[in-house]
């Protein structure tokens, strides 16, 4: 059984983190040197560095503060910044969480700020270790799906047993999510036949078409010539190697970064941005598609890496599955699952899907993940922007 | 010894070699015992069973692409006996997984 966090808004968390959050790059440093005094404690650090408003990132901004691994919060604001941050802080506010907004011009600049922000996240600590526990099982997880740095091992060992493991939770009732729409070319009526409802396919396989445009705009080609060489021959059998760690379960939603699954089962996360072609690559970074797993209520991401990643993240657990046998041997430190047994087999595909999913749960009870252990909090949010998602995306929850 | 070939899914027609597979090494397939007529590389694709030109190539379960030629069980599937059924793919003097950069 895992004993979570019970959150006034009734959702449960697997962790119980204070958050900083700077309001624009400008406040970074002090918020930074704040989270700097609690080494070791649960103290984390996110922010967004833009001075101009942005509709999405308020939004990451306000479902990132409110998840349910967060306990309290405390904005940091330079003051003469566009982000609406009365907005952000009545949201917390309303979710029943300690919420504090420090504004550096008005607090007597970097140094008293620093201190007035310290003396706020201790007794915050103080004031949320003492929060209900809850009792949770596997039906209160919502658990996302990544993979980065990939090589060819990626898709025959760690993305098919990351399925598997989709698989098995989505049988216990959790929502699993899994994204990457431009790397799905090729899939959609396989995905398609999968969606619950005819209305859900053809928003699935528009996604992806959504997709294919706005790379084709930006000039970038997902098959590479070095991915013949490491034995993939078409787009579709590339694309089908990041598709198999959505598992075989239906697919119950579509849904954009910050929507919420309404009930357990299986969800495409579209992340490409919606109108014309605007500020860039749609994710710059891996982090940047964790962050917008866990703005949908990501407990934890399961993160599949052929060459070696090292990230964690802010707010929500990474678990890292190793699908190169000789990466986990030259980065065991940084890895929780080494699904390079299936390629020296030893283990079989089942058999790590099951590894990965027992992790989920132990980690949703509390053992750290590697990366948490090594403190890695990595956080990164950007201007993008999104139409809101269509009547036959999300299924009904009656 | 381990299976030197990973089958992705039941209904697939390729195999998935989970190391580097010399030449010569033989294979059971669904017709019978071969042998590889050259070395195929970690992550590369041999056929299950013969392949017709045209028909669909398969793993995970699911079309990879089209046979653009007659495969024979055992044989080496990649870019030059299968095509996408999207876009070309950009191949490099280097894509049989053997030559420089591989």
């Amino acid at each position: 059984m895992i004993e979570g966090w019970l959150r006034a808004d009734g959702r449960k968390g697997i962790r119980n983190t204070v958050l900083v959050a700077y309001l624009v790059e400008c406040a970074h440093f002090v918020a930074a040197e704040i989270v700097a005094g609690f080494r070791g404690r649960d103290v984390q650090l996110i922010g967004f560095p833009g001075c101009f408003p942005n509709d999405y990132a308020a939004r990451m901004m306000e479902r990132l503060c409110t998840h349910p691994n967060v306990g309290a919060v405390l904005f940091v604001s330079l003051g003469c910044e566009s982000f609406d941050k009365v907005r952000v802080a009545e949201a917390v506010r309303a979710s029943g969480r300690p919420v504090r907004t420090l504004v550096i011009q008005k607090s007597g600049g970097t140094k008293a700020s620093i201190a007035t922000g310290r003396d706020w996240v201790d007794n915050a600590l103080s004031d949320i270790a003492t929060l209900p526990r809850t009792a949770m099982t596997a039906a209160d997880l919502i658990i996302g799906t990544v993979c980065g740095g990939s090589d060819g091992t990626s898709g025959i060992s760690g993305n098919p047993a990351a399925g598997r493991a989709f698989d098995l939770l989505v049988a216990e009732g959790a929502a699993c999510i899994f994204e990457e729409t431009g790397e799905l070319i090729g899939c959609e009526e396989i995905m398609a036949s999968r969606a619950i409802t005819p209305a859900l396919g053809q928003a699935l396989r528009d996604s992806v078409q959504k997709a294919e445009r706005y790379y084709a705009t930006l000039g970038y080609g997902s098959f590479a010539a070095g991915n013949a060489a490491g034995g993939l021959s078409t787009i579709e059998e590339k694309s089908l190697g990041a598709y198999v760690k959505s598992g075989s379960s239906p697919i119950s939603g579509l849904i954009k970064p910050g929507d919420i699954p309404p009930r357990g089962g299986l969800y495409l996360m579209d992340v490409v941005p919606d109108g014309e072609v605007r500020f860039g690559f749609p994710n710059i970074s891996d982090n940047a598609e964790i962050v917008e797993m866990i703005a949908s209520g990501a407990h934890l991401t399961i993160f599949v890496t052929g060459r070696g990643s090292v990230v964690g993240s802010a707010i929500s657990p990474v678990i890292k599955v190793c699908a190169n046998p000789d990466t986990y041997r030259a980065m065991a430190d940084d890895m929780d699952v080494n699904a390079g047994d299936i390629i020296e087999g030893r283990r079989s595909i089942d058999q790590v899907g099951q590894d990965i999913r027992d992790l989920v749960l132990a980690v949703a009870g509390g053992q750290p993940t590697k990366s948490e252990d090594l403190g890695h909090r990595e956080f990164i949010l950007t201007y993008k922007s999104f139409d809101p998602i269509g009547p036959a995306c999300l299924p009904r929850t009656a | 010894m381990t299976d030197p070939f990973l089958l992705m899914h039941p209904d697939d027609n390729t195999l998935v070699a989970r190391t580097q597979v010399p030449e010569g090494t033989e294979i059971a397939t669904a017709t019978g015992p071969v042998r590889l007529t050259r070395p195929i590389p970690i992550a590369h694709k041999i056929a299950r069973h013969p392949i017709s030109a045209g028909a669909q190539v398969l793993k995970y379960g699911m079309p990879i692409g089209i046979a653009t030629a007659d495969i024979a069980a055992g044989e080496h599937v990649h870019v030059h006996n299968l095509r996408s059924a999207y876009t070309p793919s950009v191949v490099l003097q280097d894509a049989d997984g053997i030559g420089k950069g591989a």
